[in-house]
């Protein structure tokens, strides 16, 4: 169950991603508070070409506008995003898989335990055994980072600046400080996401691409599985933490 | 195949089939309560739906946000006026938009064609609020005008009225809204901004405004209104030129 939200959810971003950063081309500048356009100035101008004339660039064209299928994909895929991550918290909480797989022990919560495994990251080590059945101190970390504070600030920063429902909630905007705070925020919350995914794939590469999608796809990893070793049966083996649930 | 297997297969398949149902049975509930939009046939008409049946019912009398006179933006952006005004519109203009007339025809008891100091002589409403475009950029203005609900109230809109369609005197300009919409408070047919007349890079003589929607739905230099209960007939049917171009017909989000 895991494993299939977690790849419902990889379509949604890369969608939301594609789709996002197309919006962001008809106007690619940002502003604090409520109210943000070309006469006002901006706090970050990101200095690229705009699909739009209105918009003083430095460029000397305008990329074609292709805000109209961009705006439809990112909010379909934003729908499947939020179904699926609202399926993928009542699961974990029922399951138990946030309290076993995501919350980092307590133990593990010292400084000696993160910098262990800092340093272990910092040298590119390939994942120790025990790593293969459970997420390490520095991966619950970030995880929980990205699960219940990046994602769902996505989604708030999104509907604070929809018209039609801050009208219903305006404290979802108010308390953010505005319409184009909102904005702001959403681009970074996105640039955090991104730098997520990169780190998420350089980690993947790092302890075998093949037996990490294997593992993520089919819920069955090995620890000490090489391109030759035989592969055992696999019910003798603990559960992927990713596959929980798996035979519902 | 293993005992699990067989038994995440019959699950697997009821699942299915309960969704495949609950998505049929929501379908009829949303075509009953008007909660699909015109735009609603092809790949993204699931999320368009989920969208407009979602603030539909979380919205339907909300308010938009209304803002503090310090708050006015001191430099509004009126964006490119594209196409650009033709003839009609200049000679209109130099003479003070005295001959500028809004036609009210389609279901009406009295059906009509207000001119412009007919119209700024209704009742007037004001509010101070935001308009964004769907690029991402916003300003805040007040803005006065007559209550639409005001002008369908006048000509006699008939009961079975579900859209109003207005168009530009751009050609192919052209937008609808559902009844919630229409008969909201806030939506007005404005020809004031900022305590003067609405200047015309603004959409003067008259605009729709429409706040709780973006910028694209508030139309410029409005000519004409017609009520109905389809939006079959007009253009591809798919309730205005926004959707022909690729853009959504709702635009709440």
């Amino acid at each position: 169950m895991v494993r299939v939200t977690h790849w419902l959810t990889t379509i949604a971003f890369l969608a939301l991603l594609i789709s996002g950063g197309e919006i962001v081309l008809s106007h690619p500048r940002f502003y604090w508070g409520e109210t943000g356009n070309v006469n006002m100035h901006p706090w970050l101008n990101l200095h690229l070409p705009s699909s739009r004339h209105s918009v003083p660039t430095g460029y000397g064209y305008v990329l074609p506008d292709q805000n109209g299928w961009s705006r439809y994909l990112h909010f379909q895929a934003a729908w499947l995003a939020v179904a699926t991550a609202l399926f993928y918290g009542i699961f974990g909480l029922v399951s138990g898989h946030f309290r076993r797989n995501l919350l980092p022990a307590k133990s593990d919560l010292s400084f000696k335990r993160i910098g262990v495994s800092v340093v272990r990251h910092w040298r590119f080590e390939p994942p120790a055994a025990d790593e293969t059945w459970s997420y390490n101190v520095l991966q619950r970390m970030t995880y929980v980072l990205v699960v219940f504070a990046i994602f769902p600030l996505m989604i708030w920063t999104g509907l604070a600046m929809s018209f039609g429902f801050t009208a219903a909630f305006p404290l979802a905007v108010r308390l953010l400080g505005g319409q184009q705070t909102a904005r702001s925020l959403h681009f970074l919350a996105t640039i955090l996401l991104v730098l997520f995914l990169v780190v998420h794939i350089v980690m993947i590469v790092v302890a075998g691409f093949r037996k990490r999608m294997r593992a993520m796809i089919t819920g069955r990893a090995d620890p000490v599985a090489t391109a030759t070793s035989a592969v055992g049966p696999s019910e003798a083996r603990p559960p992927h933490p990713a596959s929980e649930g798996a035979t519902l | 195949m293993n005992q699990i297997s067989r038994r995440k297969l019959i699950t697997t398949g009821l699942a299915a089939a309960a969704g495949a149902s609950g998505i049929a049975l929501g379908a009829k509930v949303a075509q009953r309560y008007g909660l699909i939009p015109p735009d609603a046939a092809g790949f993204y008409g699931p999320g368009e739906t989920l969208t407009y049946a979602a603030q539909r019912i979380l919205n339907r009398h909300a308010m938009a946000r209304e803002f503090s006179r310090g708050q006015i933006s001191k430099d509004p952006f009126a964006n490119e006026i594209y196409p650009p005004l033709g003839d009609d519109f200049r000679r209109l203009q130099s003479a003070g938009f005295a001959d500028w007339r809004l036609v009210v025809d389609g279901m009406a008891a009295r059906p009509t064609s207000f001119s412009l100091a007919e119209v700024k002589s209704f009742p007037t409403s004001s509010h101070i609020t935001m308009i964004g475009c769907e690029e991402g950029w916003t300003y805040i203005a007040e803005w006065t005008g007559a209550p639409l609900s005001y002008i369908l109230e006048r000509v006699g809109a008939l009961p079975q009225v579900r859209y109003v369609v207005y168009r530009s005197i751009q050609p192919d300009w052209w937008e609808s809204i559902d009844m919630a919409d229409a008969l909201h408070p806030q939506t007005l047919i404005a020809h004031g901004m900022n305590g003067g007349d609405l200047p015309v890079p603004f959409g003067g003589p008259m605009r729709l405004r429409l706040p709780r929607q973006l910028g694209y739905k508030s139309v410029k230099f409005i000519t004409r209104l017609t009520l109905t209960d389809s939006l079959r007939p007009f253009g591809k049917g798919l309730g205005s030129s926004a959707p022909e171009g690729g853009y959504a017909w709702y635009a709440g989000i």
